[in-house]
């Protein structure tokens, strides 16, 4: 089980610079989803001429269905400045994989539940940290694509692109590097404040639920 | 001493580096850097370098200390929580040790207890940015430390030789925001590679770096070196000079040679130098003397 939780809507109102295309993953049981408040922060920025479109769908980690859907709605995402997800942490990266030319941000923190995880089809992973970093890192997530979890950059472990734990895995933070070279916001790093993960956020679940 | 104050007064700053053994006695190690280490303005104690369990970096700073040298304290975030952390700098800072180098540690698996648990709570720019917390008189949690704060040289490490210099330069700007005063280099063994670097490090951060040495045993080493260890690149010309005469490789002399030769072509590009023995202390002296140091 995971739940996924708004970020504050100080951080949501941050990220939505220019208009954004909206996506909301609605299609996993084992996600517990705060749909109302979710809709409401939608209609707001609707109200307020910021949306160029929404699709809500099942199961947005599905990237050759989600292809199908993204394909469809080509005009609306191409007038965006930003896709704006509200999904667990794998729905953003696969997003974010798709479309790799436009700014793909998270809406929503990934909690962590105990007990049984689904089955989802995932080519990506999420560790449920809780504090999601796909939006200063171009949708590639530091937690899982880093042997080490750095949140911070690159360790300097990395040989000819290849992590020092694994020589079969590419290093995380350099297609961090990329993808945000390509998107020509590497800015993002270099000013991003320094980060420190809150191992604390076990009980943020009870929370989550009670603020629904 | 604080490596700082000596950048400062305009002085190219020298340091050495020593590897705790695995077991309590350092006799021969402090020995060692009394009779070679004399004319270095710091030591590094590298901690569980390589991720292999050794004495403790805090414990060996403070007897170098007390022989009268000054240690940098070299700090990973492999094996310590952020509560240990920055016990240890308090530790440190109230020994008197102000010199801290922070490093975010090679992987567990790759030591002699690979089955460990990699902790990185932090990494090498919270820890920096830690360092500047504390020195305000405030810890990570948020509560006031007692009395005068710590005030410590908060030093950092880059490669300039990496593969993925790009990303070498974002993390460098990264630990310059959260607090880098000083960085000692990876070690340089192509100087134009590193000269193109530090143009750019200068140009865009002005900060006091000290150029990585590494005096070259032989061929074999380079060659491990270049295959394995990320962020060296050794060229083909000096392997081929460590292969020209076996027997004057073997007393140091050649590499000796080359590793002068490195730090007089990159002089008017650093601030210092950083020389890792790996076992040749008792090179330094006339490495330093064919540097013109």
């Amino acid at each position: 089980m995971l739940i996924t939780q708004l970020k504050a809507k100080e951080t949501i109102d941050a990220l939505v610079v220019g208009k954004a295309f909206i996506l909301n993953c609605f299609g996993c049981k084992e996600v517990y989803f705060p749909e109302k408040c979710a809709t409401e922060l939608q209609k707001e920025l609707s109200d307020a001429g910021k949306v160029t479109g929404i699709l809500t769908m099942d199961y947005i980690c599905n990237p050759e269905n989600l292809k199908l859907h993204l394909e469809a709605r080509k005009d609306e995402i191409a007038a965006a400045d930003v896709v704006l997800v509200f999904s667990c942490g794998v729905g953003v990266q696969t997003v974010a994989g798709l479309l790799e030319d436009k700014k793909v941000v998270a809406a929503c923190d990934t909690l962590r539940l105990p007990g049984f995880q689904g089955v989802t089809p995932q080519e990506f992973d999420c560790d449920q940290c809780g504090m999601c970093f796909l939006n200063g890192t171009g949708g590639i997530c530091p937690i899982t694509a880093c042997s080490k979890s750095l949140v911070n950059g690159q360790c300097g472990g990395a040989k000819n692109g290849m992590c020092e734990v694994d020589p079969n895995m590419e290093c995380g933070w350099e297609r961090i590097q990329k993808r945000l070279t390509k998107l020509g916001r590497l800015d993002i790093l270099k000013n991003a404040p320094v980060q420190i993960r809150d191992y604390s956020t076990d009980d943020a679940t009870k929370e989550c639920k009670q603020s629904e | 001493m604080k490596v700082t104050d000596l950048f400062k007064e305009g002085k190219f700053v020298v340091s050495a580096e020593v590897g705790p053994p695995k077991g309590i006695h350092i006799e021969e190690m402090i020995e060692s850097a009394k009779k070679y280490l004399t004319k270095i303005d710091a030591i590094n104690v590298t901690d569980n370098q390589s991720s292999v369990m050794r004495l403790g970096s805090l414990a060996v700073c403070k007897a170098l200390k007390d022989e009268g040298f000054n240690p940098i304290f070299q700090m990973t975030c492999r094996d310590r929580n952020r509560i240990a952390l920055e016990s240890d700098l308090l530790s440190a800072a109230m020994f008197g040790i102000d010199n801290v180098l922070a490093l975010t540690g090679d992987y567990t698996k790759l030591g002699d207890h690979p089955g460990a648990k990699p902790v990185f709570d932090l990494d090498s720019v919270s820890l920096l940015y830690t360092m500047g917390q504390l020195e305000q008189g405030i810890d990570l949690g948020g509560q006031p430390l007692e009395g005068e704060a710590p005030t410590f040289a908060k030093g950092a490490v880059v490669s300039p030789c990496s593969d993925s210099l790009d990303a070498q330069l974002v993390k460098m700007e990264r630990k310059i925001k959260a607090g880098a005063q000083f960085f000692q280099t990876q070690a340089v063994f192509d100087s134009e590679r590193y000269i193109k670097f530090a143009e750019i490090a200068k140009k865009e951060f002005d900060v006091p770096i000290q150029l990585g040495i590494i005096i070259p045993k032989n061929a074999g080493m380079c060659n491990f070196m270049n295959n394995n260890v990320a962020g060296i690149s050794i060229p083909a010309s000096i392997i081929d000079e460590l292969k020209a005469d076996k027997e004057r490789t073997k007393a140091g002399i050649t590499g000796t040679e080359i590793a002068a030769r490195i730090i007089r072509e990159c002089k008017d590009y650093c601030q210092g130098a950083h020389i890792m023995t790996l076992g040749w202390e008792d090179k330094i002296p006339s490495l330093m003397e064919q540097a013109g140091l």
